[in-house]
């Protein structure tokens, strides 16, 4: 019995994922305010001045101003009050903590891809810790999917050539189940993953268990060595280049005079479609990367340059 | 007008099937879009009916994973574009425009035809591209699934589809001229049934919605075939223009679906209830604001697309606006029923059974234009459910209310009304057994499109698929007992139901050019005798 009725009704994992429950609760119950009456109207109307039944027939109203002024109006203050209400969590939702643990998600046609910032690699499956704030910096490398977990009452489409956040912070350790909501093609309903929530002490021995080759962004330095990135972004490179120290979070002014902001999406673009934005003052010379790096490889080595950070003080 | 020398009905105007196939006579052209969407509308149950068996069980073990995407593929573009969308314009309302506002036929007669031919050759192009090959990206061809990585005839789908646009294009363009220029002598606009102002709307969308969903199909032909990049990175597109195109088109399109369906509705309850609406002006123009409105909400299809923020606050504020003028139209069918002599019919049941559903359907649409709301149900079985109550719970039961209304006129004969009833209400069981589970299961997280599924969900899948069978058993019973009545039912009088309006003052069914004399128009709309409800019975 109770676990029948535990399939009607998802488990809550968060405290937003309660609050958008009581929101939904509260919807339902204003909803109602204005369906029941139309419903009973309807019967009781139907029932009472049926063909043949005797009653009171005298009404020659065919409008009332009064009255569709009141069902215009009344309607109208309980949607403004309830899109408040939704856009307030709706907000909350889209705008990350600072203080969140970041994880790479990589969608790919069947499966879900993810990396630690120490270096973890997972195939189906996400562990974190309960208690924190988790954000997915995600993209896919072929079409949308989208990263649904339904304890937590959030989802996310994952775009390929750009990176798409979300994030949510579970209360209780347990597994989740995890699912693509956007249809992917043929093997779109097995594309599932596994949220295992652990406590803080469980997840950091996890992370120790985990083989991890280096962190995320020492892997990202191996892979600018192996590719040769260094030849000419390095200090003693021939090739004028852009320096890559410091530059992340930067303003980067362009060939065509505009300026954009070196974040993850703007070095991504740049390794893969080097053509796109070209920094001013440099020879459009860079080759793409994107037959050899995959998005994988790319979050790594965006890493790598993120982690170089403020080593060197901004111009 | 007549009697005297009785005039051949249109039916009987000639019988070879050239006089059918080259008539010019909205009437005929009428009725072949009748025999046309249920044609479609059977294909279209047949493959829902496949994947309502596929789901019985949580394994995949009757089609495979690229079956059942192909089959809710086929499911999605015949139901939309063959049935739904010509379904009460292209039928109804071609039969009934002129003779509703005195004319003797639509403004243009030839290109009405030309309309006809247009679907059936798109239609059944696509249909026979969706079965010789396939396409398995549902019926929205999202980027870049459709352009870069399907296997299936898309482009020929996409032929197929855009093809029959300029089928809604022509029909739309016929409606909104015929109204402006074919109105008898006092027909003001204030004198058209609502039937006609929901119409006038619905062709308003279909003119200016239309060419949009045609340049998107072409812009994904050209990036298919040419490799152009519009929509997919890897080319420098961007996949979010093409959702953002598509529901430019699509959700308007929800609106090509529903406003007939809302003026349909309109004649029902007043035919019923014998008496004049309550409040004409606010129910004629809430289908302009619907018609105007509808073209601003297409984002809310996009809250978790990666659209901005800013964007998607927009247009759930609007999406909740639109709520507005739907909600008008309910209070004031409801306030109509007050102290009126109401018959109960079979179209006042489907009428019934058209606001219980729109309700509830129109409700869930708030839950998920309500943007923290949608993040969960998003893709789920909720956004399902939502949209089948509106498209398949209201919209076909107001055509289905319509036939039944109409079928006198259209066919000269009357149907067994006790069997009328019957259908109605078991497709409004049916309707809800298959499609409440539904809105339980996508709360509950099963995300739409899933070919096998979690076993939890399996109870719930169950109830449905035993609601899609006693649904397809209620659709099926109008289709029997309409064919019988147009052999074997009892003639029609002009008038059966008592039903003020024009199409009602001729013959049953009316002769080939409508009015002997163009009639002059000096009642207005519903004009029902005040003794018709008037005092005690």
């Amino acid at each position: 019995m109770n676990g029948f009725f535990a399939h009607m009704w998802p488990m809550a994992g968060s405290a937003y994922a309660s609050r958008v429950d009581w929101m939904v609760m509260t919807f339902t119950g204003v909803m109602l305010l204005f369906v029941i009456p139309v419903v009973v109207c309807l019967v009781v109307f139907t029932w009472r001045y049926r063909e043949g039944r005797e009653a009171v027939r005298d009404s020659t109203a065919i409008g009332n101003h009064k009255l569709e002024i009141a069902w215009i109006v009344i309607p109208f203050i309980a949607a403004m009050i309830l899109f408040g209400l939704s856009a307030r969590l709706f907000f909350e939702a889209r705008t990350p903590p600072v203080d969140a643990l970041e994880i790479q998600l990589t969608g790919k046609q069947w499966m879900w891809k993810f990396q630690h910032a120490s270096g973890q690699r997972e195939l189906n499956a996400l562990h974190v810790p309960a208690g924190r704030p988790i954000k997915l910096n995600m993209i896919s490398e072929d079409v949308i999917h989208s990263f649904y977990i339904p304890v937590m009452r959030v989802k996310q489409d994952v775009l390929p050539g750009r990176y798409t956040q979300m994030w949510f912070q579970a209360d209780q350790p347990g597994t989740y189940q995890v699912y693509c909501a956007e249809f992917c093609g043929t093997d779109h309903s097995a594309m599932l993953a596994k949220l295992v929530v652990q406590t803080p002490a469980d997840y950091t021995r996890w992370l120790g268990v985990a083989d991890a080759p280096g962190s995320l962004a020492e892997q990202g330095e191996a892979l600018y060595q192996q590719m040769g990135c260094s030849g000419c972004h390095g200090p003693s490179a021939a090739v004028h280049a852009p320096k890559l120290e410091g530059l992340y979070g930067r303003p980067v002014p362009l060939a065509d005079g505009s300026v954009v902001n070196a974040d993850a999406s703007y070095l991504r673009d740049s390794i893969l479609l080097p053509q796109k934005q070209v920094a001013a003052g440099y020879a459009p010379i860079m080759p793409t990367y994107s037959n050899v790096l995959d998005e994988d490889a790319v979050v790594r080595l965006v890493a790598y340059i993120q982690s170089l950070g403020n080593t060197e003080p901004p111009r | 007008m007549n009697a005297q020398t009785p005039v051949p009905s249109y039916l009987e105007a000639g019988h070879s099937l050239r006089s059918w196939l080259l008539t010019t006579d909205h009437k005929r052209i009428g009725v072949l879009y009748m025999l046309a969407v249920t044609f479609f509308f059977f294909i279209g149950g047949l493959a829902a009916g496949v994947i309502r068996v596929e789901l019985l069980t949580p394994d995949g073990d009757v089609l495979s994973s690229d079956g059942y995407n192909r089959a809710f593929t086929l499911h999605g573009v015949i139901m939309v574009w063959f049935f739904l969308i010509p379904s009460i314009p292209s039928v109804l309302g071609n039969f009934l425009v002129p003779l509703m506002i005195g004319a003797k036929d639509m403004a243009l007669p030839r290109m009405n035809l030309a309309s006809w031919y247009l679907l059936m050759g798109g239609g059944l192009f696509t249909l026979f591209a969706l079965l010789a090959g396939g396409v398995d990206t549902g019926w929205t061809f999202y980027t870049p699934l459709s352009t870069m990585f399907s296997n299936g005839h898309v482009i020929a789908v996409i032929v197929g589809v855009f093809v029959t646009g300029f089928s809604s294009i022509f029909t739309g363009i016929n409606i909104v001229v015929t109204v402006h220029t074919m109105r008898a002598p006092g027909m003001t606009w204030f004198r058209l049934p609502l039937f006609i102002w929901a119409l006038y709307a619905t062709s308003v969308i279909l003119i200016l919605a239309t060419p949009v969903l045609a340049i998107t199909l072409v812009l994904i032909a050209a990036e298919h075939l040419f490799k152009i990049g519009i929509f997919d990175p890897a080319l420098g597109g961007d996949p979010l223009l093409f959702q953002h195109l598509f529901w430019f088109y699509s959700h308007p399109a929800v609106y090509i679906m529903l406003l007939p369906g809302m003026g349909v509705v309109n004649e029902l309850i007043t035919a019923a209830a014998h008496k004049r609406v309550f409040g004409y002006g606010f129910i004629a123009f809430s289908s302009i604001a619907i018609a105007i409105l509808g073209f601003m909400v297409w984002g809310h299809h996009m809250f978790v697309a990666g659209q901005s923020m800013y964007a998607s606050l927009l247009f759930s504020l609007l999406s909740f606006l639109i709520a507005i003028p739907s909600a008008i139209k309910v209070y004031n069918w409801t306030a109509t029923l007050y102290k009126s002599r109401l018959a109960i019919t079979a179209h006042f049941l489907y009428g019934c059974t058209f606001i219980a559903l729109f309700l509830l359907g129109g409700c869930a649409g708030l839950f998920v234009a309500l943007l923290a709301a949608d993040l969960h149900v998003h893709d789920t079985y909720f956004v399902v459910a939502h949209f089948h109550y509106i498209m398949v719970g209201a919209a076909v039961s107001a055509f289905f209310g319509g036939l039944h209304f109409w079928w006198p006129k259209i066919t000269g004969r009357m149907y067994p009304e006790t069997l009328g009833k019957l259908a109605a209400i078991l497709i409004f069981l049916g309707f809800n057994l298959t499609f409440l589970p539904q809105f339980i299961l996508g709360y509950d997280g099963m995300p739409r499109r899933y070919h096998h599924y979690l076993p939890e969900y399996q109870v719930l899948n169950v109830l449905s698929t035993a609601g899609a069978g006693v649904l397809a058993v209620a659709y099926m019973m109008p289709f029997c007992y309409l064919l019988w009545s147009w052999y074997r039912g009892p003639i029609a009088p002009a008038n059966p139901w008592g039903a003020a309006g024009l199409e009602w003052k001729v013959a049953s069914p009316p002769p080939e050019h409508n009015f002997e004399r163009i009639p002059t128009v000096d009642f207005e709309a519903y004009d029902y005798p005040p003794e018709a409800t008037h005092g005690r019975d």
